[in-house]
């Protein structure tokens, strides 16, 4: 890695497992939650918080020394809501179906705390490319639990991934369904969803012990 | 018996967290102890009982297509909802602010214990979310949308407070230690949602026959009225 420094690097790859956004520090699970039964929606919802973290942890980070520190809450809402504005009439342009699925939840990535979390940890106090690169690095970390739970969810809950039937035909009965496996639609409801992420969290502290909590 | 419906209804159907799961973060955080998740959870009620009725006025007089027609006639078509996060977002943080300056003065304990987790009600999820959920859900009144605040609110106020209680006690139990803390909080609440899932059925029986026919074509009239506004407008544009 020429262009980026040892350190540097350390911002991009610590959130994507150890200090992992959503596992580790607890912010932004609403979203992650609701909008995973399908990887297609998974995937979009994660592009549009990489957008949204990724410019405003610059342009905080740019404006960190002109803002009041009474009214920062209020400055850092308005850079975020600008954000979303423009992703949601992105994407009202270019996916509508896409942003019918996703209903709120575009809107309720300015109140996704990853990303108050971020402009008040770091972009506060750092300045504009290395508040790129973490923001950057945490949205990265909040896409692969996004991915990984929109994964099995629509693998499990109906056979597909992205659309594409992957476990054969439900209703000629091939692949897999040829020897007895059924679709899980539990998988598809919300409660699996706070279920497969809490595997997630599991797996991830067994394998690392210094994360367990008392 | 509409309010009543709604009131039920967004309270254990769709309640926030186990259905829509608004407010996770908060939800999360602050339920280690009971009494810091009631103090939570009554300050959350309050700012969406006030936000949602607040927000619905901006919405309808503002907002929506339409929306500013008592301004005259010129102004009849047009369109600010593109707006409407950063209004209702700039609402809800003038709401807290305020939330927060009388409960230091009235309750600075409370305040001291709530610490960083008051001025985070501005981006609790809930609270945009109810406001969002009223907006796209289309709800009537005024009075409705007070309702609709108040009760979803309590749906928040009563998920906290269940998982508060249960994580007060399950800290006596033997749990696998990589599961402890966060993971086994997320496993509950997967449960307590199949749990409230169960809820759906409440409002379905007894007399819905003979109610869900007006309804279906209150609704159909409604599509009609905006494709008929469509084509209005693209007979405009043809000519």
């Amino acid at each position: 890695m020429g262009l980026l420094s040892k350190k540097d690097t350390k911002l991009i790859t610590d959130p994507l497992a150890d200090n992992n956004p959503i596992t580790i520090q607890v912010l932004g699970i609403c979203s992650a939650l609701a909008i995973t039964a399908q990887l297609k929606a998974s995937i979009v919802m994660s592009l549009s918080v990489l957008f949204v973290l990724g410019v405003g942890n610059v342009v905080i980070s740019l404006i960190r020394n002109i803002i009041p520190s009474k009214i920062r809450i209020i400055v850092q809402l308005t850079v975020v809501a600008a954000l979303v504005i423009i992703v949601d009439q992105v994407l009202k342009a270019y996916a509508y179906s896409l942003s019918k699925e996703l209903s709120v939840f575009i809107g309720l990535i300015i109140t996704n705390c990853i990303i108050m979390g971020r402009f008040e940890a770091f972009a506060l106090g750092n300045g504009p490319w290395k508040s790129f690169l973490d923001g950057i690095g945490n949205a990265l970390g909040y896409a692969v639990i996004l991915v990984i739970v929109g994964f099995f969810r629509e693998l499990l809950g109906s056979g597909t991934l992205l659309g594409f039937p992957v476990l054969g035909d439900p209703i000629k009965k091939t692949g897999l369904y040829a020897i007895g496996y059924e679709n899980n639609g539990f998988m598809l409801l919300s409660p699996m969803a706070l279920i497969v992420v809490g595997i997630i969290i599991w797996v991830q502290r067994s394998r690392n012990k210094d994360l367990i909590e008392d | 018996m509409e309010h009543l419906e709604l009131f039920f209804k967004s309270i254990f159907i769709d309640n926030m967290v186990f259905a829509t799961f608004l407010g996770m973060c908060s939800y999360l955080a602050v339920s280690k102890k009971v009494s810091t998740a009631v103090g939570l959870g009554a300050a959350v009620i309050f700012v969406l009982a006030v936000t949602v009725p607040v927000n619905w006025l901006l919405d309808q007089y503002i907002l929506q297509p339409g929306a500013l027609q008592w301004l005259g006639a010129e102004y009849a078509d047009y369109d600010l909802s593109f707006l409407s996060f950063i209004m209702f977002i700039a609402t809800i943080a003038t709401m807290v602010q305020l939330v927060e300056i009388v409960v230091e003065k009235f309750s600075p304990s409370l305040y001291n214990s709530l610490g960083i987790f008051l001025p985070l009600i501005a981006v609790n999820c809930a609270i945009l979310g109810g406001s969002l959920f009223m907006q796209s859900r289309e709800i009537e009144t005024i009075g409705l949308a007070f309702n609709y605040g108040i009760s979803s609110g309590i749906g928040w106020f009563l998920a906290i407070l269940a998982i508060a209680a249960i994580r007060e006690k399950i800290r006596y139990s033997n749990v696998p230690a990589p599961l402890r803390g966060l993971g086994i909080t997320f496993i509950i609440t997967g449960l307590m949602a199949i749990g409230f899932m169960s809820f759906g059925g409440m409002l379905t029986g007894g007399d819905d026959e003979g109610k869900k026919q007006p309804e279906e074509t209150a609704k159909v009239e409604k599509v009609n009225k905006k494709e008929n506004k469509l084509a209005e407008n693209t007979t405009t544009i043809n000519e």
